[in-house]
């Protein structure tokens, strides 16, 4: 039960030959390109990775790095493959190479649709990283005097300006963090001695945020301190009050960019596995048309092209059949060695009967 | 005495026309980079424009676009110009339009020259405008409500950010002025109106800055109020603080940054005028060889070219006596209908002599 059968004539052999060299051309590139693409979210991740609690998320950039450098080989031996095909004198050369050489491109094409597919499905892993790391980088705001954690305020305040967005997931994540470090408290004050003591654990905790979370488009100067209270400030009303600071959440913001860039990088590297999967299908069915020629006299007949000889199933068994040989190939001949020893040590003891 | 003669064999003149053949065409490709530095400075500026007082400004991108057209159509001309004279039968069509070409030309890289200093020169013109608009701007932060300069704060704010500047020469420029509306002020109360009180004029002026003078890699929370009060806040020396705000002025930081883009620009566009320079200095050969070649006859005989048949004073001076006879063509000595009493002399006739023009 052959799949997917079809007639070639010598014509249109040469114009699958033809087709599939300029294709193989248009996958190397496309090889190249999502090698770039790779390239380029990794090091939009890197940027970050100071948020970020883990490095899971690289998966998908390493994958894509992977599949477009071997993408780049495979598709440059199909080139010149289709080359030597419709010679019939010089295609026997490649006879040997090309069952494993489709097996492995197969292989490749489905690890790209993986790729693809955790581009859209690793939002989950992204967002609870993000959580954990913001968290923490709010948490060591303040700590611009311990070494390792330096650099965290700086880091979170260039991202909220960059980003438009102010703390985890919302603004009032820096109402329950001491992000003012004790370095510049004055403890004599009674205004600070009141607020410690009413915290259990003894944190500053106060109703205001970093300048970083200020919104620049607002009509009026920025309010950071005592946001809550509608009193300290004129004219002003909290619930009300829009564009004063970014109502955003970092986490939110982080997310929807990066998702937006591995969405749009999805869809690229969809389409180049799209090429891809051409490209492997018309080198199968110039291979299996190119093999009904070989030994014939007449090289311009006509020949059938197929996917699979048998069905999928009988296909299947057969290749895990072989796998399984190759594996048990050693513990076979021992067997066989053994049973052959045994054979000769039998017979040896007739001969002097006769 | 000729300036500068070589002599060129036909092999040599044709190779020469086809090397300045690819040089225009390189040239037509200068000449578009020019445009594109134009337009990009163009663009840069009118990004900023809000901040700039005066349009002289444009002056400079508005003068690299137009040359950079010229520069193209000059080139464009020169490459069909090169491409025909390896055949002295086209040539014969250009012959009496080289001349006017090549004089075009050197006067055009004259502009190119020019438009390289502009660059340079622009600096001064640059820093008024910023200085000037600056300050409007920074007077008009507060009015968020008017019109027209509703979106003054906003700019203020994210240039401030963006440059990592503050203020026009500092941070005390915000100490001048009221930047807070008087829409956010609480006129009940004491301070407020002591404030108003205590300024001649009204203004409510204190020692704070805008949020977006502060710098991110303070190691302390930003202080942007009661900045110059020691006391007002804990274990603070506002003379020795020097990363809690910004340092640099904005007139200072735009100035860097617009300046550095010029310097990039005015290079660029010196080392086209030095390779404008070389093309035609190679036409003006091409096209005394080739014209000594027709004067000879013989199209595949060695020929002579030169920058100048006779010296630069020669030349200079025979210039100077046509456009004196310019002007003396004119006149009326000869007009039949006028009766003049001129002195005749035996021999002499009456018709002035022909204008000829710049002789090869």
């Amino acid at each position: 039960m052959v799949l997917m059968k079809m007639k070639f004539s010598f014509q249109k052999r040469v114009k699958l030959a033809q087709a599939l060299w300029l294709l193989s051309w248009v996958a190397t590139i496309g090889g190249a390109v999502t090698f770039s693409l790779g390239v380029f979210l990794k090091t939009e991740l890197q940027r970050r990775s100071e948020v970020m609690d883990n490095t899971e998320i690289h998966a998908v950039p390493n994958t894509l790095m992977i599949v477009g450098l071997a993408s780049l080989g495979v598709n440059f031996f199909a080139g010149r493959m289709c080359q030597d095909a419709l010679d019939p004198s010089r295609f026997p050369r490649w006879k040997g190479l090309l069952q494993p050489y489709l097996a492995v491109a197969v292989f490749l094409a489905l690890v790209m649709l993986v790729a693809i597919v955790m581009s859209y499905a690793m939002k989950g892993n992204l967002e609870a990283s993000l959580k954990v790391g913001l968290k923490n980088g709010i948490r060591y705001y303040k700590d611009t005097d311990t070494p390792g954690r330096c650099y965290q305020k700086q880091t979170i305040d260039q991202l909220q300006m960059e980003f438009q967005c102010c703390g985890n997931t919302d603004f009032r994540d820096w109402f329950e963090v001491q992000w003012v470090s004790n370095r510049y408290l004055d403890f004599n004050s009674k205004e600070v001695k009141d607020c410690i003591k009413s915290n259990v654990d003894g944190h500053y905790l106060v109703d205001s945020v970093p300048f970083s979370c200020c919104n620049p488009s607002s009509p009026r100067p920025c309010i950071q301190h005592r946001l809550t209270n509608d009193s300290a400030h004129y004219s002003y009303e909290y619930e009300a009050e829009e564009l004063n600071i970014y109502v955003r959440g970092c986490r939110e913001a982080l997310v929807s960019y990066y998702m937006g860039l591995m969405n749009s990088i999805g869809a690229g590297v969809l389409s180049i596995f799209l090429v891809q999967m051409s490209v492997l299908v018309s080198l199968r069915y110039l291979q299996t048309a190119m093999e009904a020629v070989a030994g014939q006299e007449n090289t311009e007949m006509e020949t059938e092209g197929y996917l699979l000889e048998k069905s999928v199933k009988a296909t299947a068994k057969e290749f895990t059949d072989k796998v399984l040989t190759l594996l048990q190939l050693n513990q076979v001949q021992a067997v066989e060695g053994q049973a052959a020893e045994g054979q000769a040590a039998e017979a040896t003891p007739e001969k002097p009967v006769s | 005495m000729a300036v500068l003669k070589v002599t060129f064999t036909k092999t040599k003149r044709d190779k020469l026309a086809q090397v300045l053949w690819i040089l225009n065409w390189v040239s037509v490709v200068t000449g578009m980079i020019l445009l594109s530095i134009g337009f990009f400075l163009k663009v840069e500026i009118q990004r900023r424009q809000e901040l700039m007082s005066n349009r002289e400004v444009y002056s400079v991108p508005n003068m690299l676009i137009a040359v950079g057209h010229i520069a193209c159509a000059i080139n464009f001309l020169g490459g069909k110009i090169c491409y025909d004279c390896v055949d002295t039968t086209k040539f014969l069509r250009w012959k009496l339009l080289m001349l006017p070409y090549i004089i075009c030309t050197f006067f055009f890289t004259f502009c190119l020259l020019a438009g390289a200093f502009m660059c340079y020169a622009m600096r001064h013109e640059l820093e008024e405008s910023l200085s000037i608009g600056l300050q409007d701007a920074m007077r008009f932060y507060k009015d968020t409500d008017t019109p027209g300069r509703c979106f003054l704060k906003r700019t203020v704010d994210l240039l401030q950010i963006q440059f990592q500047c503050c203020g026009n020469d500092g941070f005390r420029d915000w100490f001048h002025i009221q930047w807070i509306s008087n829409r956010y002020l609480d006129m009940s109360r004491g301070e407020v109106t002591d404030r108003l009180r205590s300024n001649v004029e009204g203004k409510y002026l204190s020692d704070e800055v805008p949020f977006s003078c502060c710098n991110p890699s303070s190691p302390r929370p930003c202080i942007q109020h009661q900045v110059t009060n020691n006391s007002a806040h804990y274990n603070y020396d506002y003379q020795v603080e020097e990363l809690n705000l910004w340092p640099k002025g904005c007139r200072q930081a735009l100035l860097e940054y617009y300046t550095h883009i010029m310097q990039s620009i005015g290079l660029t566009v010196l080392l086209i005028w030095l390779f404008e320079l070389s093309v035609l200095t190679g036409v003006r050969y091409l096209q005394t060889s080739m014209e000594n070649v027709l004067r000879q006859g013989d199209p595949d005989s060695k020929s002579d070219g030169w920058l100048l048949e006779n010296s630069f004073a020669e030349t200079a001076r025979y210039n100077f006596n046509i456009i004196k006879n310019l002007g003396k063509c004119y006149q009326v000595d000869d007009d039949p209908n006028i009766d003049f009493q001129t002195p005749t002399q035996p021999g002499s006739d009456n018709v002035p002599p022909k204008p000829i023009l710049f002789a090869t």
